[in-house]
C-alpha cells in the first residue's frame, strides 16, 4: 500500500523487546494462535477489557458513522495503550484484516490516524492477513507458520463446535466449559512444541471427540441457533454483547460456523477473480492448492466427527461454496466483507436443519445490506419454516431493544419445535 | 362470529381467569378474562416507573383477582426487564400478538402494531413472518409525542388538525431526527399546522412500510393494533389511504389497545402458570432490580463550592445592561428567528443591552415577533428612535419579509460577531441551539472553517427540553438536578433517537432524574465534540472558545462540556441571545441611522396568512408556501430556485434562467436525458436501464453496447418522491443510502414499460481511473445491489433480469462475459457482434468522459473571465439525480457560483496522496478534487454526502484535512429523503459569508 511509506515497521529487533497488543475475536481460537507465536520468540498479550468504556475511547479516534469494530477495536487498543500498563516505546499492535471492496480493509489506517492523534506515532502496527498486504522484517508469517495457524484454527473450530453441542445439553452444570478448558491447556502445550504432524493432529482430534462425546447428555430437543454474519460482530463476545451466552441462557444450543470458513473463503476469492475476470494469472495455481489443503484438513475434522457419530460436523467448505449457486441466492462474485459467504453459511444451517438464525451485523454495514439482510427473503423463499432475525450493534443501540428481538426469534423456534 | 364469541371459545380449554399484562416503553396495559370474558383493562402511562405502575395496575383490579387461582403472563419491552427481575412467565409482545390474532381473527392476513418506541408488522398469510423494526427507526409513539410538542398542541390537537389537511409535505420518515430536520423549517416558514399534522401521521405511515414491508405486499385484510393507532384518527386514515384498503379490509378492534395484553393472557393460558394474586403481587413488588450494568460516570460537581466557583468564574462574561427607561438616542434591534426560538436584543450603540427576549416560538414566530416588535415600541416611547435592524436564523428571510427589517445575515456571521465582542481574541465558537449545532473556527480574525451539524445531531437541544417536559420540569429544574447527581448515566451519543430509547433502559435500571440529566448533559457534549466536530482535545479546537446558544446556558452541559474538554470556556450571559445580539451590532455597523421597519400602526394591523401551493415550473416539483402579510406583501418559501419564486408571484420570467453558465450538474443532466429515444425507437427487443447508482456513470457505454445489438434502450428516468414511493415496500435494509433504496422504484418504473430485459451488471471493479490507486473497487452497494433487487422484487420475474458479473477494464473479458450472459436469454446474440458493440460501447464512454472535462475546462474558463467563484460539488456521479440532490446546484447557482463536478477536475492533479486506503474509484475523485482546490485560490469545495454511505465516513475525514491543511474551508452536506434545503442554505451561506469575510480582510 503505497500510502503508508511512512508507517512504523516491525523491525527484527523489536520481534525480541516488543510486547504486540491483540485485541481478541475468538478468545478460544486467538490463545491458540499466541501459541505459535511466543514459540518464536514474540511476546503476544490478549487485550480482554470489557465495558462501554472500549466505545467510548473508540468514537472519540474513529469517525462516529463507521463500523461498530472499527470503533471498538481501535478503542480496545488505544485505551490499552492510554492505561498506562504498557511502555509505548516498547508496545507493538497486530489486527486481523482480509483486504478487499469493503471499508474494513481500512481499520489499519484508520488505526494509524487514531495512533497519531492520540499521541503515539511511534507504535508499530502489524497486519496479519492473507493477502500478504504489509511486509514487517520483525513479523514474517513462514509457511510453515501459516501451517500451524491453520491447525489452530481447525483446533478452535473443533473445540466451539463441541462445546456449543454438548452445553445445551449436559446433565452436570459446568462440565463442558471445564473440559473445554482442559483441552485449551493442552493443545497450548501441543502448539509450543514442535511441529504438528497430520498424524498427531487427527489423533488429538479424534481424542477431543472422543472425551466431549463421554460428557453425559440429556436426549432432549432443544432450539437450535445459528449465528452469521460480519465477522467480529459474529465471534466477539464485546463486539455482541455477549450473544453466544444470551442465547445458551435462554436454553438454545448455538450453531456458529467456524473461522476457517472464512479464511477459506478469502484465498477462495483469489480463485474466483481468475474464473470471473481472469485476474491472478499469475497466482492462482498457489491460491488453488492453498484452498485444496486448507479443505483438505477441514475434511480431516468432518471425517472423525462423523465416524464418531455423536456430534453434527459441518459441512466441507467445497459444499459450503456450492450453495449460493446451487439456491440461486447470491452470486458466488459477491466477495466484499464476508460476501457470499454470510449467505452460504445461512443456507448451509437450513440443509443442516439449523431453522433459527441470528444474522449479526454492525449498525449501517455495507455489504450486508447485501448478502444479509438482502438475502433473507430469498432464503425464506427456499426454507419457508425459517426463522431469521437481524440484530445491528452499534455504541448507542441498547441492550434490550436486542435482547427484546432475541426473545421474539426464540419465542418463535420454541413454538416451531412445539416446545 | 364475534370477536367475543371467539374468545370465550378460545378461553374456555384453559383456566377460567387469565391475567395479561403488557408493559410497553411508554405505557401499561392490563387485561384480566373472566370465562372468556374481558371484565377489566386499563391503559396507562407509567413514566418510567415500571414496577410501581404495574403494582397499581394490580392493585386495582384485585377484585377479579383475590381469592381465586389463576394463570398469567408478563408482556412489553418493559415486561421483559420486570419479568426477569420478578421471577414471572414473561412472552415476547409481537409472540403475543400472534396469539391474540389468532385465536380472535385468524383471517387477518397482516397486522400493524404501533407502540411507543417500536413498531411491529406481521404477516400471517403465505409463510408467518414477524417483523420489528430496526434500531434506527426507533420512535412511533414516541415520535408523534415529540412531534406534537414541536407544534405545542396536544396528541389530541394534533389528531385533530390532521384531520382538517389540505396537503401532505413530504417528509422524510426514515428516523424522527430526520423527519424533526424537515418539519421544523417548514414551521418557520409558515406551514399550516393542520398539513403538517397530516405529514407527520404520513412520515410514520411511509416509515412503516418502507421500514417493514420489506418486499411483501400490505394487503388483504390488515389490523392495526397499539395505542397511536387507537388514538390517532388521522393516523388510521393515512395507514388506509396510503394501503388503499377498504373499510372492510382495514380492521382497527375495540381492543386494539389491549391485543399485547390480551395475547398474553391466552398464552398464559397454554403455559399453565397458576399464581394467587398474592403471588403475582409479592413477585412484583420483592422484584429486585433489574441492573444492566450501565457505565456511570462521576458527577459533575463534587460539591456546593465548587460549583459556585464555577458560576463566579462564568459570571465575569457579561454585557452591560441600560435601563431602557433611562437612555435615550439611536437603537438597533437584532432578531434570531431560530428553529425552536425566537430571541429579540436591542442594544445601544456601544453594546449595552436595553432590552432582550428569549421565548420557544411556539410554532408561530412571527406572531411571536408582531407582540414583541409592539412591545418594543410600547417601552421605547418617542426617547429612543430605532436606527437599525437585522435578523438571522432559520425565519430570516420570512421575517425579514413580513416586518421589513433592513438587513438579514446568515446566523453563523452573527454569531461570529456576537462572540468578538466579549473576547476579541476568540478563536473557537461553538453553539448549541435547539436543532443546530455551528462551530466556526477563527484564524487571523476570519473565519477559518464552519462545521455545522448534520441531520443525525440534530434536535440535542430541543431533546433536552422535550424531555424535560415529558418528566414534568422545566429546564432549568432538569438542569439542577443533574449538576450533583451522584453517578450520571452513559446514554451513548449516536442520535436522540437511541438516547431516547437508552434513557428508557436506564430508567428502568432503576437511575433517578438528575442522573438522567447530567447523563444526557453528557450525551449532547460528546455528541458535539466527537461527531459533528471530530476533535480529540481541547488544543485543537483553540485557545479562546466562546460557547453560547441556548443549550449553553444549562449549567450542567457547560460543565461536562469543560470537563470532557478538560479546560475553560467563556460563556456569555447571553448565551441564549448571541444570535440576536450579533445581529444588533451588525445593524449598528451598518445602519444608516433609519429603519425601514414596519411602525406601530402598520404593526397593529398586521395579519399573516399562508397557503401552499405546488411550483410547476420543473420538475423539482418544490411545495411552495406563499405567506401573504397584511393584504398584499408576498413571500415564497420552499423553493429551491428563483424561479419558483417568481411564478408563484404570478410574474413572467425575465427570459431563462441564465444558461450560459456553466453548471456540470446541469450538463451532465441534460446529457443523460439525451440518450433516452436515441436508441433503435420501434425495434422489437427492448432493454431497460435504471437510471441509477452506476449507470449514471456507464449509461453512454451500455446504451451503445445495446443500441448496436439492436435493442430499443429505455430508461426509468430521474427520480423523484413518487418513483421512490413505488419500491419502497420492496427495501430490505432500511439503513442503506438513498440512492439505493430509489433502485427498487427505478425497477418498478422499467417494469411498467414491459421492457424484454433489464440490464444493471455487477460490478467490483470499477473503470481504472489512474494507476496510482491501491485499488479500483465499487462500493459494495453500487457493486453488488442487483443481488438485493433479484431476491426482493418479485415482480422482476415478470422479464428477464441481466446482472452479470463483468470486468469492465478488460475489453476481451468484458465481450466474452456480456456474450455468455447475453447469449443465454437471447440466443440469436453473436460473439463477433458483442465485440464490435463492446467496442463502439468503450468509445462512447471515453468520449463522454472527455466530453465532461472539456465542460469542466469551459466552466472553470468563464468562472475566470467573469470572476466568478468555483464550487466543485464533489459526491458520485448519481448524485446528479435532481430526485437526490435536491436541487443543491441550483441552489449554489443562485449564491453566483459557477458549479462543476469532482470528476473534471480530479485528471487534472495527481493522485493524492492520503492516509487511507484509497481504493474506490469514486472516492478517490474526491481526494483528487479537494488536492485541485487546495492549490486553487479561486474554487471551493462542498462535499455531498448520502446518509448512510459507510465509505464516507473515511473519506470526510480525509478530504476535510487535505482542505484544513491548505487553508480552505470544508463543508459538508448530507443529503437523504428529506427535501428541504434549509440546512444547504445555512452551510453555503456560510461559506459565502466566510468568503467574503476572508477576502475583506487582507491576509497575513
Amino acid at each position: 500500500m503505497r500510502h503508508q511509506k511512512d508507517r512504523v515497521i516491525f523491525t527484527r529487533k523489536m520481534r525480541r523487546d516488543y510486547t504486540i497488543l491483540v485485541p481478541t475475536m475468538l478468545p478460544m481460537h486467538f490463545t491458540l494462535m499466541a501459541s505459535v507465536f511466543r514459540k518464536r520468540g514474540y511476546k503476544m498479550e490478549f487485550l480482554k477489557d470489557d465495558g462501554r468504556n472500549m466505545g467510548d475511547v473508540g468514537i472519540r479516534y474513529v469517525h462516529n458513522d463507521m463500523c461498530y469494530p472499527a470503533i471498538i477495536v481501535i478503542g480496545q487498543l488505544l485505551d490499552a495503550l492510554l492505561s498506562g500498563r504498557y511502555d509505548k516505546d516498547q508496545t507493538a499492535l497486530l489486527i486481523m484484516q482480509t483486504g478487499g471492496g469493503c471499508r474494513a480493509s481500512n481499520y489499519l489506517s484508520l488505526l494509524r490516524k487514531a495512533l497519531q492523534r492520540a499521541g503515539f506515532p511511534q507504535v508499530p502496527v502489524v497486519s496479519l492477513n492473507v493477502a500478504g498486504l504489509e511486509r514487517n522484517p520483525g513479523f514474517k508469517i513462514s509457511p510453515s507458520m501459516y501451517g500451524e495457524l491453520a491447525t489452530c484454527v481447525l483446533y478452535g473450530d473443533l473445540l466451539m463446535l463441541l462445546r456449543n453441542q454438548c452445553r445445551a445439553r449436559e446433565v452436570n452444570r459446568g462440565e463442558t466449559d471445564s473440559l473445554t478448558n482442559r483441552w485449551l491447556e493442552t493443545l497450548d502445550l501441543q502448539m509450543r512444541g514442535p511441529k504438528v504432524s497430520r498424524k498427531t493432529f487427527r489423533e488429538t482430534m479424534q481424542k477431543i471427540v472422543d472425551d466431549f462425546a463421554a460428557i453425559p447428555r440429556r436426549q432432549e430437543q432443544v432450539v437450535r441457533v445459528g449465528i452469521v454474519g460480519e465477522i467480529y460482530v459474529k465471534y466477539s463476545p464485546l463486539g455482541n454483547n455477549n450473544l453466544e451466552e444470551f442465547l445458551y441462557q435462554e436454553g438454545a444450543e448455538v450453531v456458529v460456523p467456524g473461522l476457517l470458513d472464512f479464511c477459506l473463503y478469502c484465498v477462495y476469492n483469489n480463485v474466483l477473480d481468475n474464473r470471473l475476470y481472469e485476474m491472478r494469472k499469475q497466482s492462482v495455481i498457489m491460491w488453488r492448492w492453498i484452498t485444496g489443503y486448507l479443505s483438505r484438513r477441514k475434511d480431516d475434522m468432518i471425517r472423525i466427527l462423523r465416524e464418531d457419530g455423536h456430534f453434527d460436523p459441518p459441512s466441507s467448505f467445497g459444499q459450503i461454496a456450492s450453495l449460493p449457486d446451487r439456491e440461486a441466492c447470491v452470486g458466488i462474485g459477491m466477495k466484499m466483507g464476508e460476501g457470499w459467504l454470510l449467505t452460504a453459511e445461512m443456507l448451509e444451517l437450513c440443509e443442516m436443519g439449523v431453522k433459527n438464525i441470528v444474522c449479526t451485523q454492525p449498525f449501517g454495514c455495507l455489504p450486508n445490506h447485501i448478502v444479509g439482510k438482502g438475502m433473507m427473503r430469498p432464503v425464506k423463499d427456499r426454507y419457508t419454516d425459517v426463522n431469521i432475525v437481524a440484530i445491528d450493534y452499534d455504541p448507542g443501540a441498547s441492550k434490550i431493544n436486542q435482547e427484546n428481538r432475541l426473545k421474539l426469534m426464540m419465542a418463535n423456534a420454541r413454538k416451531n419445535i412445539g416446545l | 362470529m364475534s370477536w367475543e364469541l371467539k374468545l370465550e371459545q378460545a378461553a374456555s380449554s384453559y383456566d377460567p381467569i387469565l391475567l395479561g399484562m403488557d408493559i410497553g416503553s411508554t405505557t401499561a396495559k392490563i387485561v384480566v378474562v373472566d370465562r372468556g370474558k374481558i371484565v377489566w383493562q386499563k391503559y396507562e402511562r407509567h413514566f418510567s416507573q415500571v414496577r410501581k405502575k404495574a403494582v397499581e395496575l394490580v392493585t386495582e383490579a384485585a377484585p377479579f383477582l383475590e381469592g381465586r387461582r389463576f394463570c398469567a403472563a408478563l408482556s412489553g419491552s418493559a415486561g421483559l426487564g420486570l419479568a426477569k427481575a420478578a421471577d414471572l412467565p414473561f412472552v415476547q409482545e409481537v409472540f403475543a400478538t400472534g396469539e391474540v390474532v389468532e385465536a380472535l381473527e385468524p383471517d387477518t392476513d397482516v397486522v400493524i402494531e404501533l407502540g411507543g418506541e417500536d413498531a411491529k408488522v406481521i404477516f400471517f398469510k403465505g409463510g408467518m413472518d414477524e417483523r420489528m423494526n430496526g434500531t434506527c427507526a426507533g420512535g412511533t409513539g414516541a415520535f408523534i409525542d415529540q412531534m406534537a410538542t414541536l407544534l405545542s398542541v396536544s396528541i389530541e390537537e394534533l389528531d385533530r388538525l390532521s384531520l382538517q389537511y389540505e396537503r401532505l409535505y413530504p417528509i422524510a420518515s426514515r428516523c424522527g431526527v430526520f423527519a424533526k430536520s424537515d418539519i421544523q423549517p417548514l414551521l418557520n416558514q409558515g406551514a399550516r399546522k393542520e398539513d403538517l399534522a397530516a405529514s407527520i401521521y404520513q412520515a410514520v405511515v411511509d416509515q412503516t412500510i418502507a421500514g417493514l414491508a420489506q418486499g411483501r405486499r400490505i394487503e388483504e385484510r390488515v389490523m392495526f393494533l397499539g395505542g397511536p393507532l387507537h388514538y390517532c384518527k388521522g393516523l388510521r386514515n393515512r395507514f388506509q389511504e396510503s394501503l388503499e384498503l377498504s373499510d372492510d379490509h382495514a380492521v382497527f378492534p375495540e381492543y386494539g389497545r389491549f391485543a399485547v395484553s390480551l395475547g398474553a393472557a391466552i398464552y398464559a393460558g397454554k403455559q399453565k402458570a397458576f399464581f394467587t394474586y398474592e403471588q403475582w403481587i409479592g413477585h412484583l413488588v420483592n422484584a429486585t432490580s433489574e441492573q444492566y450494568g450501565k457505565v456511570r460516570h462521576a458527577p459533575l460537581f463534587e460539591n456546593k463550592e465548587d460549583y459556585e466557583n464555577f458560576l463566579r468564574r462564568h459570571d465575569r462574561a457579561r454585557v452591560p445592561f441600560r435601563p431602557i427607561t433611562e437612555y435615550q438616542g439611536p437603537a438597533y434591534l437584532g432578531i434570531d428567528c431560530g428553529s425552536t426560538t425566537t430571541k429579540l436584543v436591542l442594544i445601544a450603540p456601544d453594546g449595552a443591552i436595553l432590552h432582550s427576549y428569549y421565548s420557544s416560538n411556539q410554532g408561530d414566530p412571527i406572531r411571536v415577533v408582531q407582540e414583541q416588535l409592539l412591545q418594543i415600541y410600547e417601552r421605547i416611547e418617542s426617547r429612543i428612535t430605532l436606527a437599525g435592524t437585522a435578523v438571522t436564523g432559520y425565519g430570516e428571510e420570512l421575517i425579514q419579509r413580513a416586518f421589513h427589517l433592513d438587513n438579514g445575515l446568515v446566523e453563523t456571521m452573527a454569531h461570529y460577531r456576537a462572540a468578538r465582542f466579549f473576547d476579541p481574541e476568540v478563536d473557537f465558537i461553538l453553539d448549541i441551539g435547539g436543532q443546530d449545532m455551528k462551530c466556526l473556527a477563527v484564524k487571523n480574525h476570519s473565519i477559518d472553517s464552519i462545521i455545522l451539524n448534520e441531520a443525525c445531531s440534530s434536535g440535542c437541544g430541543s431533546f433536552l427540553e422535550t424531555f424535560a417536559k415529558a418528566l414534568g420540569y422545566s429546564v432549568d429544574e432538569f438542569a439542577r438536578l443533574g449538576l450533583f447527581a451522584h453517578a450520571p448515566v452513559d446514554l451513548g451519543s449516536r442520535c436522540t433517537v437511541f438516547m431516547n430509547s437508552s434513557v428508557k433502559q436506564a430508567q428502568k435500571d432503576g437511575a433517578g432524574v438528575g442522573d438522567i440529566s447530567a447523563g444526557l448533559s453528557e450525551s449532547i457534549v460528546k455528541n458535539a465534540l466527537y461527531k459533528v466536530l471530530r476533535v480529540h482535545s481541547a488544543e485543537e479546537l483553540g485557545r479562546n472558545i466562546v460557547v453560547q446558544g441556548g443549550t449553553f446556558l444549562n449549567d450542567a452541559v457547560l460543565r461536562a462540556f469543560e470537563r470532557e474538554l478538560n479546560g475553560q470556556v467563556v460563556r456569555p450571559r447571553i448565551a441564549g441571545l448571541m444570535g440576536a445580539f450579533g445581529a444588533a451590532l451588525y445593524a449598528a455597523s451598518v445602519g444608516s441611522g433609519t429603519s425601514s421597519v414596519l411602525d406601530k400602526t402598520a404593526l397593529a394591523s398586521f395579519k399573516h396568512s399562508a397557503k401552499t401551493v405546488t411550483c410547476k415550473g420543473c420538475t423539482n416539483r418544490c411545495a411552495l408556501t406563499i405567506n401573504t402579510f397584511s393584504g398584499n406583501d408576498r413571500y415564497i418559501s420552499g423553493n429551491k430556485c428563483e424561479r419558483g419564486a417568481t411564478l408563484a408571484l404570478g410574474l413572467e420570467m425575465s427570459g431563462k434562467p441564465e444558461e450560459s453558465i456553466p453548471n456540470l450538474y446541469r450538463f451532465k443532466r441534460e446529457y443523460l436525458r439525451s440518450l433516452a429515444g436515441k436508441s433503435n425507437i420501434g425495434a422489437p427487443r427492448t432493454i431497460g436501464l435504471p437510471m441509477s447508482l452506476g449507470m449514471f456513470e456507464l449509461a453512454p457505454l451500455w446504451h451503445t453496447v445495446f443500441t448496436e445489438l439492436g435493442f430499443n434502450v429505455l430508461y426509468s428516468g430521474f427520480s423523484d418522491k413518487k418513483l421512490y414511493a413505488k419500491g419502497q415496500y420492496t427495501i430490505p435494509s432500511d439503513t442503506a443510502c438513498y440512492p439505493a433504496k430509489l433502485m427498487h422504484g427505478h425497477i418498478q418504473k422499467l417494469l411498467s414499460q414491459k421492457v424484454d430485459a433489464i440490464f444493471y451488471p455487477c460490478l467490483t471493479y470499477n473503470m481504472k481511473d489512474h494507476e496510482q490507486s491501491d485499488n479500483y473497487y465499487n462500493c459494495p452497494v453500487v457493486a453488488y445491489y442487483s443481488e438485493v433487487l433479484r431476491g426482493n422484487m418479485d415482480a422482476l420475474k415478470e422479464t428477464r433480469f441481466l446482472y452479470p458479473y463483468l470486468s469492465i477494464n478488460d475489453r476481451k473479458q468484458l465481450a466474452k462475459g456480456l456474450h455468455a450472459n447475453l447469449s443465454a436469454h437471447f440466443p440469436d446474440v453473436r460473439k463477433a457482434a458483442v465485440d464490435r458493440a463492446v467496442r463502439r460501447g468503450m468509445e462512447s464512454y471515453l468520449d463522454w468522459m472527455k466530453r465532461i472535462r472539456a465542460e469542466g475546462e469551459r466552466a472553470l474558463a468563464v468562472a475566470r473571465e467573469q470572476g466568478k467563484r468555483i464550487i466543485i460539488l464533489a459526491g458520485r456521479p448519481y448524485h446528479v439525480d435532481p430526485g437526490i440532490c435536491q436541487g443543491i446546484d441550483q441552489l449554489i447557482e443562485s449564491l453566483g457560483f459557477v458549479v462543476i463536478t469532482e470528476d473534471c477536475v480530479s485528471p487534472k492533479v495527481a493522485p493524492a496522496k492520503v492516509r487511507v486506503l484509497n481504493q474506490w474509484v469514486y472516492h478517490a475523485r474526491l481526494y483528487n478534487a479537494a488536492r485541485y482546490v487546495a492549490v486553487h485560490d479561486d474554487c471551493e469545495l462542498v462535499q455531498l454526502v448520502s446518509f448512510g454511505c459507510g465509505l464516507d465516513a473515511i473519506t470526510t475525514d480525509e478530504v476535510r484535512s487535505i482542505l484544513d491543511d491548505a487553508g480552505k474551508l470544508y463543508t459538508q452536506i448530507k443529503i437523504d429523503e428529506i427535501s428541504n434545503l434549509g440546512a444547504a442554505r445555512i452551510r453555503l451561506r456560510s461559506l459565502l459569508g466566510a468568503l467574503e469575510e476572508r477576502s475583506a480582510t487582507p491576509k497575513g
